[in-house]
């Protein structure tokens, strides 16, 4: 099995650490050549607005909705959720996203880097697992399609922070910064 | 499923550290007001430092540099949606609170700025909002992070538009790293009295051949193919400050080493996005400087 991680900014790395972990083939995508032939892809922490610049400059864009559109296996985390969900807001006016999971988030929804946090959260199927928050986009609606994996209540309610709809995941939080590579299981076994 | 109501804690290492990582693979932009911060974020850049003057007008001007208007530092952050970072004079505590205070995403105790405390930096331990430090040499950057630093940058010569010291401080770093990697144990004791570090980081270094946190590259960077080079030389993002807006096309040359960052191994983009760009800032000969900003700092 080959999982692409998307290397155009962020914490690629420890993406590519999981998942070699896991004994899974870690290819990183720069070009759109570089898509050809993967079963899955992770698009990682980082700057959505850095890495939707980049997705452009670099002719990713186009080519990795097609890929989406055709039911590629992908989980995108933090930065990542943003790009694959239906509706931004406090984002950039000209903000765009790939609309292939239907949530609607908030960016920086807990607020600038003073807030961001650490909690336990727990898992469908998989139990307790570390919850890093790094001026995390908040899920504030999901689509009916939409699976709540994991929810966490900021004081105010609960919020999804792990979602799925289909082939498609997204985690508000950062699993890939922990040492527990229980959320990128879920995920490769889902491929 | 429940959602639990477990605690939630700010301001932990891994969180502080965690927004340098999400920084990694990008470019950090120093701008003077939200029109240069928008062109930035345009850009692509991951984050921007907000500052009155960029340090070439800092030298040019002379006089004492200290912390920007809060003012300027909130229109900025009401501007972009990128972090914003900001500096406080080294040893300053007064300055970073304010800054804290301001919710600014990253604090750069800067050497930049005329230093306030010529014996002590800042505690970061007890804020909440994490710190960059610069470093020039081994020993500099674990005593930083000893005192709570949670991304390293290596300094260069800010504002001169010259590389050299800024591949000087990373080659050295990294090769003051390969020494204690390549260590015996009984070495290490030495080692650490040599580079007046904490010997627990020394230890760690030794036994992982990296820093505990990221290691950034600022000061002196003006073209994409500097920021292929430092990249190269092992930097995981790049600060530029007036190299982008002391540039003949700002727009351009933020674009352009923006991308050369992203792809620094492919010389054939790096190449593309050097074309036709303009010239860069004029840049100064580091041997004629009257002022050494990487000498502050203890």
């Amino acid at each position: 099995m080959r999982v692409g991680v998307l290397a155009l900014q962020g914490d690629v790395r420890e993406h590519v650490s999981m998942l070699a972990s896991l004994g899974v083939a870690a290819p990183l995508v720069q070009q759109p050549g570089q898509l050809d032939g993967l079963d899955g892809l992770i698009m990682p922490g980082g700057e959505s607005t850095a890495i939707a610049h980049l997705l452009e400059t670099s002719g990713l864009r186009e080519p990795l909705a097609e890929r989406l559109a055709q039911g590629l296996a992908v989980l995108g985390t933090c930065a990542g959720l943003i790009l694959l969900s239906t509706t931004v807001t406090d984002g950039r006016s000209d903000q765009w996203s790939y609309a292939a999971l239907d949530v609607a988030v908030r960016r920086n929804g807990y607020g600038r880097q003073r807030a961001s946090f650490e909690t336990e959260l727990d898992v469908v199927g998989v139990g307790r697992v570390p919850g890093v928050f790094i001026r995390a986009p908040r899920v504030e609606s999901t689509g009916q399609n939409v699976q709540v994996l994991a929810e966490h209540d900021h004081g105010d309610g609960p919020c999804p922070v792990l979602v799925r709809q289909g082939a498609v995941w997204g985690a508000s939080f950062h699993p890939e910064l922990t040492g527990d590579s229980r959320i990128h299981r879920l995920f490769v076994d889902s491929i | 499923m429940s959602a639990l109501h477990g605690e939630s804690t700010v301001g932990s290492a891994l969180v502080k550290r965690g927004l340098a990582d999400m920084l990694r693979g990008g470019v950090i932009m120093d701008v003077v007001n939200p029109e240069q911060a928008k062109i930035a974020e345009d850009a692509g850049a991951v984050a921007v430092m907000a500052l009155e003057r960029v340090p070439s007008d800092i030298r040019r001007d002379g006089g004492v540099a200290r912390m920007s208007d809060p003012q300027m530092i909130k229109d900025i952050q009401a501007t972009v949606t990128i972090p914003v970072m900001a500096k406080a004079r080294i040893g300053h505590f007064a300055e970073a609170q304010i800054l804290q205070a301001l919710d600014v995403d990253y604090i750069d105790e800067s050497e930049v700025l005329t230093p306030a405390d010529e014996e002590n930096h800042i505690d970061k331990w007890g804020f909440t909002v994490p710190f960059v430090c610069g470093a020039t040499n081994l020993g500099e950057a674990l005593r930083r992070i000893g005192e709570g630093a949670c991304l390293i940058r290596s300094k260069g010569e800010a504002g001169t538009g010259n590389v050299v010291e800024a591949v000087r401080h990373l080659r050295t770093i990294n090769a003051q790293m390969r020494r204690l990697a390549s260590a015996d144990a009984a070495e290490l004791f030495a080692l650490a009295k040599d580079l007046q570090a904490p010997l627990p980081l020394v230890l760690e270094v030794a036994e992982t051949g990296h820093l505990p946190v990221p290691l950034f590259c600022a000061g002196g960077i003006s073209t994409p193919a500097d920021a292929s080079l430092v990249l190269q030389l092992g930097a995981e993002a790049v600060f530029v400050g007036s190299g982008i807006f002391k540039s003949e096309d700002p727009v351009r040359m933020a674009n352009a080493i923006v991308e050369a960052t992203t792809h620094f191994a492919d010389a054939a983009v790096v190449a593309k996005v050097s074309t036709g760009l303009g010239s860069a800032m004029r840049g100064a000969e580091t041997a004629t400087l009257e002022t050494r900003l990487a000498e502050r700092g203890w």
